[in-house]
């Protein structure tokens, strides 16, 4: 992966940035020594690190804006941080940048049942939102499967979803207000705890635009009261394309499932070695989840049940407790950490329609057929977002190189087929130089017209979501 | 005039513009400080491009008329669930909208609070911005997060970033059944607190109003939708909680009771300017009883559980602008003055005045997509 020179003139003058920063700062919250600086040296996307000029860990919105002053005076690149969890690089540092680590900041500053919203600091995870209200019935609806440790603020700047978001949308449509301090230390109030926006949705630009608009400091997140109860149902077929057919049904017959997961067989015989969760040995997996009281559940399987009747199941397995919907979930919920297990593996993200899912499962099968690269798929099939992760070994020379081309040509098929690039993991470096095969160059200059508006001078996160190509110009002339 | 046949015409002829253009879809939302310039209609773009009902997507060229697109989704049992606000009801207006003028205002109405806006339906854009280049964004899958999302910035831009030529759209199933629990008589306080209890219960309310329209007397309404079987468990669980003693009105009748908010009906044939003011739902009655004590509002409909607020005044001096204004950035939100004549729209600012750090964002942000300042100028100023 391509990353751009580093700056002469910043990486020359780390020591005064570094002083400066000390000198606004409390003791403890610049790192600049190389053995600390390790730590942030990468994200997720652990294939590629880069020790940083510093970090710095503030503890309030005016200490960041403080930080952004002198980053924007000396001309030094920021990149923000909540807990690294990227899995697209976007975190990754550029060795003239400072990191700028929001995990100190992590306060739940209003809580607010009546009106339905929570005020955080963006530093806080996204489990411990929902740890914050749950004794009181209520639950942050996004769950990324990363939640435990990835922070509001990455989810604001990659728009996550989570196994749950069919029904209840991702970060974006659980998004209220924030407040952000723009790279000239400037603070400034998006939304709040009322809906949508008085003039442009700027909040609507902000979430997803990976830290290279502002950093976010604090967060207005909806919260919603828990639904009575959950169950989830376990589908086997004998075939992906029936499995896909399956889901189209259900989601055409109008019940709406808060969950609607697909597993194929790699992917099922990984999960089963390592979770034991008594999957059947089959083609495809579906786990279809709904929420009510009991006789709504009731109802709505009813439904369900019947469609998937008409496809020929090879299992069907309704959870009848606690203990086995936990055991359905548990082989999904261990997917990646099975994988890892048994490979290294890339995760893909790309999303198709829906209708689409059984000829994509068949050209992922010929390219990992074409490369001698194993696949196994597992993802959100409700909203048609995919995560085939491609098998390889990172001791064996070049087997990263061939994984990573075989994954943009997965993409490329994703885009071919009327899909996208990434459905919720972002596109960091990762995806970057993929972008012009989803976008025209005239898509590309109005995205990058609105990162002019808010870092004229490209000092956030510059070398992430665009083709270093595309962002040159805007980069060199900052410079 | 302009009524371009394609985007390629658009595309065209915005790049070859010279003047103001007053950009129009079917003419229903005349919202906004009044645009001085050439007419520019979008109904030469028409059509359905795709409707997958089994990945609930639609694709659809801007200038369609909503009325088609609402038919053509009807055929196979589905809906555009935020439920658009038709506005010639409140306004007089006249035309037919079209699917472009909802998005470019993002028009939601009353399960936006269950569901969401307009903006959280739409998947993707293509439009033409003021100097006649065509930029796409988003697409038509549900999941998408391939670069910066300009379909959110594009929804409520009121045509002053570019005109709009295709929007993609997630559409739902209609649900089996709906019914309404109405009470009468609370005050705009009590009522919306219920609102509140309703809202903060598991039975998913899609519906949560409060009409205090005339001297004395109000209603304060609730709806369920689903399954048969659930609509009846969790209406018998609300009577036996937040809405204890509340009336039950079922299916078609409780449906009419909704468009009648959905499009501010009871304000309609009232004299006077209407506010459309958004704030923290416990903050709608706190809103208005002091603009009361001030003389200002003499009928109000809060719509969101409360955090909607439709409020008539009389139409003279500032209609009411100052007060409201004053106390809408006291307790947080925004006000647009949706109906008042040109002559008072013109001397006002209609959208809700910014912050100094965002109202520079905004203004650059209009400076980048349209540099000559050609699309509907000064609407949102
Ligand atoms: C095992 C695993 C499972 C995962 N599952 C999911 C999943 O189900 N769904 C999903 O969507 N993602 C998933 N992810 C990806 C990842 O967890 C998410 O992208 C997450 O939102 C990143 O949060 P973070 O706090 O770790 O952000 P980081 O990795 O620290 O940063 C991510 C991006 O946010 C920017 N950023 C960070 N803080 C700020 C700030 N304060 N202001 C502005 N920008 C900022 C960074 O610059 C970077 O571009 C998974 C990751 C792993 C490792």
């Amino acid at each position: 992966m391509e990353m751009p020179t580093p700056n002469q003139t910043v990486m020359a003058k780390r020591d005064k940035v570094v002083a400066r920063l000390q000198e606004i700062l409390p003791k403890g919250a610049v790192i600049s020594d190389p053995a600390e600086t390790r730590a942030y040296e990468c994200d997720a996307l652990t294939a590629y690190k880069c020790p940083p000029l510093c970090a710095v860990l503030p503890a309030s919105t005016e200490e960041v804006a403080a930080i952004l002053r002198v980053c924007h005076a000396e001309g030094v690149p920021v990149v923000p941080r909540g807990s690294g969890t990227s899995l697209a690089g976007g975190a990754l540092p550029t060795e003239d940048c400072v990191i700028l680590g929001v995990a100190r900041m992590n306060a739940v500053l209003e809580t607010d049942y009546a009106n339905r919203f929570v005020r955080v600091q963006t530093g806080r995870t996204n489990l411990s939102v929902t740890g914050a209200v749950e004794e009181d019935g209520f639950f942050y609806a996004p769950d990324p499967s990363s939640q435990l440790a990835c922070a509001i603020a990455g989810n604001i700047a990659m728009n996550s979803g989570g196994a749950h978001c069919l029904k209840y949308g991702v970060t974006t449509n659980n998004l209220l207000g924030v407040t952000m301090v723009l790279i000239d230390g400037t603070v400034v109030e998006l939304g709040g705890a009322y809906l949508d926006a008085g003039g442009l949705d700027l909040l609507g630009v902000v979430c997803g635009s990976e830290g290279q608009l502002g950093v976010v400091t604090e967060a207005t997140l909806r919260i919603l009261r828990k639904p009575e109860g959950a169950k989830p149902v376990l589908m086997g077929f004998a075939s992906n394309e029936v499995a896909g057919a399956c889901v189209s049904d259900i989601i055409k017959a109008g019940v709406l499932p808060v969950a609607i997961e697909f597993m194929d067989r790699p992917c099922i015989r990984a999960c089963e070695a390592f979770a034991g969760a008594g999957y059947p040995d089959c083609e495809a997996l579906l786990i279809v989840e709904v929420e009510g009281a009991a006789e709504e559940i009731a109802e709505q399987l009813a439904v369900i049940l019947e469609i998937a009747r008409r496809h020929d199941p090879v299992e069907l397995r309704e959870a009848a407790d606690a203990d086995e919907a936990a055991r359905i979930w548990l082989g999904r919920k261990s997917a990646f950490g099975a994988m890892g297990q048994i490979n290294d593996y890339i995760c893909l993200d790309g999303t198709i329609p829906v209708s689409k899912l059984p000829q994509v499962l068949r050209g992922i099968g010929e390219l990992s057929a074409k490369y001698g690269l194993q696949v196994a798929n597992v993802f959100h099939a409700g909203d048609g977002n995919m995560h085939p992760l491609i098998l390889f070994d990172a001791n064996l020379a070049g087997d990263l190189e061939k994984a990573e081309e075989m994954g943009a040509e997965i993409l490329t098929l994703c885009v071919e087929v009327g899909g996208c690039l990434t459905g919720e993991h972002g596109v960091g470096i990762e995806k970057r130089d993929l972008m012009s095969k989803q976008f025209a160059p005239a898509d590309l200059e109005a995205q990058m017209a609105v990162k002019d508006v808010f870092d004229p001078a490209w000092l956030l996160n510059p070398a992430k979501v665009f083709p270093l190509a595309a962002s040159e110009t805007r980069r060199m002339a900052a410079q | 005039m302009m009524r371009p046949q394609s985007e390629e015409d658009l595309a065209g002829a915005l790049a070859e513009a010279t003047a103001p253009l007053r950009v129009r879809g079917g003419g229903t939302r005349d919202v906004g400080r009044p645009v001085v310039g050439d007419l520019l209609e979008t109904g030469g773009l028409t059509g359905i491009e795709l409707h997958e009902p089994g990945a609930l997507t639609l694709v659809v060229r801007a200038g369609t008329p909503l009325s088609e697109v609402e038919a053509a989704l009807d055929a196979h049992g589905q809906r555009l669930a935020f439920e658009p606000m038709d506005h010639r009801v409140l306004l007089g207006t006249g035309g037919a909208p079209t699917i472009g003028g909802v998005v470019a205002a993002n028009v939601s109405g009353p399960r936006r609070i269950a569901v969401g806006a307009c903006r959280d339906f739409l998947l993707g854009v293509r439009f033409v911005d003021g100097s006649g280049t065509i930029v796409k964004n988003g697409g038509r899958v549900m999941k998408n997060v391939t670069g910066y999302d300009l379909v959110k910035l594009m929804a409520g831009s009121w045509g002053c970033l570019g005109v709009l030529t295709e929007v993609s759209l997630k559409v739902l199933a209609r649900p089996a059944t709906e019914a309404t629990l109405v009470a009468t008589g609370k005050d705009a306080a009590a009522g919306v607190a219920a609102l509140s209890a309703a809202l903060t219960s598991p039975f998913d309310v899609t519906g949560a109003a409060h009409l205090a329209v005339e001297e004395g007397r109000s209603e304060t309404r609730v709806r369920i939708e689903g399954m048969p079987g659930s609509v009846a468990y969790r209406i018998d669980a609300l009577r036996a909680g937040p809405c204890a003693g509340w009336d039950v009105v079922r299916d078609d009748e409780s449906a009419v009771l909704w468009t009648e908010v959905r499009d501010v009906a009871p304000l309609a044939a009232r004299s006077g300017a209407v506010w459309r003011i958004s704030v923290k739902p416990s903050d709608g009655p706190v809103l208005t009883a002091a603009l009361a004590a001030q003389g200002i509002g003499e009928a109000a409909l809060y719509d969101w559980g409360g955090g909607l607020v439709w409020l008539l005044v009389a139409e003279d001096g500032d209609a009411g602008a100052a007060a409201i204004r004053a106390q809408v950035a006291a307790l947080g939100g925004h006000a647009t003055l949706v109906r008042a004549a040109p002559a008072t729209r013109a001397a006002l600012p209609v959208f809700q005045p910014q912050s100094n750090g965002v109202a520079a964002l905004d203004r650059a942000i209009r400076a980048k997509f349209d540099p000559r300042g050609i699309l509907n100028p000064g609407l949102m100023d």
